[in-house]
């Protein structure tokens, strides 16, 4: 399957896991919120532009806008981490450039730790700017800001590992053909 | 010039971010503003298809729960049927609903229309709900929404066949509601913790709530028709600093497993609407 194929389909299949399994799960607390759609725009192949890079996540939340009835509140945070993630990924990975040999980040592709360390601050900063949208406009205390970003990022984590078990990604070579 | 077209080739990777950006704060402020999303027609029509799709198949699973709501709704309705009332003299037995609807000229105060729920959502800080009837299907802006067991929201937007509810699990949600006994009332909000729980706000310290108090829709609910169920008071705030309690209230409706809904027109209320937009002139 190329590799344009298989981001369409992955782009559909977690917009709608997200606003047909994720948000319908009965939540335990005010705090602990599912959130695994973000996780399209991590795993997006080397090869795209800064540029295309941003459209796409443009695109994409706003799809998730829609289904989620408050537009405006994905696409920002999706912007961002879109922004973001070229600057990270050329501090995180080795000099001899991976990116050249693989297609996309993963595990197999540019090792456990730094892709941690990868996942980790973008999660944490597309959950800030999100919780801080919905703070902003709800007016909680601050103490909901702190928590509600915290109890997200520890449950996103959590299930992005999970995804990483179920679904194991081979880390493909870069051919010429593809 | 030429700086200028360097500067921006230089950074275009940033102005295109600030652009993106740009039209999200567009997006987010408009909507919040105004409530009608920018191409929220065309978008709830084509999101309010799939959500159907997808509630066909979650409405199998709660087809046991709706037909006990229904069937206690059916029995309740019927109860109320003139024909069960009768005069304790058997020669003298009255038909109440001849006389009273067509002689007398009552005029119809409230238009019901049954929805189908096609999304829900509890999990969220505002919370939206979405039907499936529309304007072909006479919807208007401001309906009142009520479910089987009790008021569920309020009409916000509607395209040709779908319509979005802000439920009452919503910020922005805000109704009149009364204590059955002496009849307070005073403004139910939510406060974004505990789907189940509603609060209500400003019911004078005079009248005594207590727990387990009766909540119903009052007479100054707009479209919502007076005396419907909105709630039980689940605990009892009384705030030091003023004369009013905060009282908890356990939701009648369950948000949780709602599958059909009532949309509830009052025909009076556009008159009274524009009667009170009026200044009063001096007397």
């Amino acid at each position: 399957m190329s590799n344009l194929v298989k981001n369409i389909f992955r782009f559909i299949l977690f917009i709608l896991v997200q606003a047909f399994v994720l948000d319908k799960v009965p939540s335990l607390h005010q705090f602990v919120k599912p959130i695994l759609y973000f996780l399209f725009i991590l795993w997006l192949p080397f090869s795209i532009n800064r540029v295309g890079l941003m459209l796409i996540a443009f695109a994409f939340g706003l799809c998730m806008d829609y289904f989620s009835g408050w537009p405006g509140l994905h696409v920002l945070p999706c912007v961002l981490i879109a922004y973001l993630r070229p600057f990270l990924l050329n501090v995180l990975l080795p000099q001899e450039k991976t990116e050249t040999a693989y297609s996309e980040p993963s595990i197999k592709s540019i090792g456990f730790a730094p892709y941690s360390i990868y996942v980790l601050l973008l999660t944490f900063v597309h959950h800030t700017y999100l919780v801080l949208i919905e703070w902003l406009s709800a007016g909680n205390n601050f103490l909901f800001f702190l928590g509600k970003v915290t109890a997200t990022t520890a449950v996103s984590l959590l299930l992005i590992f999970v995804t990483e078990m179920l679904f194991y990604r081979k880390a493909k070579y870069r051919t010429n053909a593809a | 010039m030429r700086n200028i077209v360097l500067f921006i080739r230089r950074f275009f990777t940033l102005v295109v971010f600030l652009i993106l950006q740009g039209f999200g704060l567009a997006i987010l402020v408009n909507y919040n503003k105004t409530y009608q999303a920018v191409f929220a027609s065309s978008a709830n029509e084509l999101t309010g298809r799939i959500d159907k799709q997808y509630n066909d198949v979650d409405y199998f699973f709660h087809l046991k729960e709706t037909n006990r709501q229904l069937a206690e709704e059916n029995s309740r309705l019927r109860n109320q049927l003139a024909s069960n009332f009768g005069d304790k003299d058997s020669s003298t037995v009255k038909h109440l609903d001849t006389l009273y609807r067509d002689t007398v000229g009552r005029v119809r105060l409230f238009t019901w229309l049954p929805a189908k729920v096609v999304n829900n959502a509890v999990n969220e800080e505002n919370n939206y709900i979405t039907l499936h009837r529309g304007t072909n299907q006479g919807v208007t802006k401001d309906m009142a929404v009520v479910g089987p067991d009790g008021i569920v929201g309020r009409v916000i937007m509607s395209s040709a066949n779908f319509c979005r509810v802000m439920s009452l699990l919503n910020r922005n949600s805000k109704v009149s509601a009364m204590l059955k006994k002496g009849f307070y009332t005073g403004i139910l909000e939510w406060d974004g913790a505990d789907p189940s729980y509603l609060t209500l706000r400003g019911i004078s310290k005079s009248a005594q709530a207590q727990k387990g108090d009766t909540v119903l829709t009052s007479n100054l609910s707009g479209n919502f028709p007076p005396g419907l169920m909105v709630g039980t008071v689940a605990a009892v705030q009384a705030d030091q600093a003023s004369n009013f309690y905060t009282l908890k209230i356990k939701s009648a409706t369950n948000f949780f497993n709602l599958q059909y809904a009532y949309l509830v027109q009052n025909e009076a209320w556009g008159e009274q609407k524009a009667l009170e937009a009026q200044t009063p002139k001096n007397q």
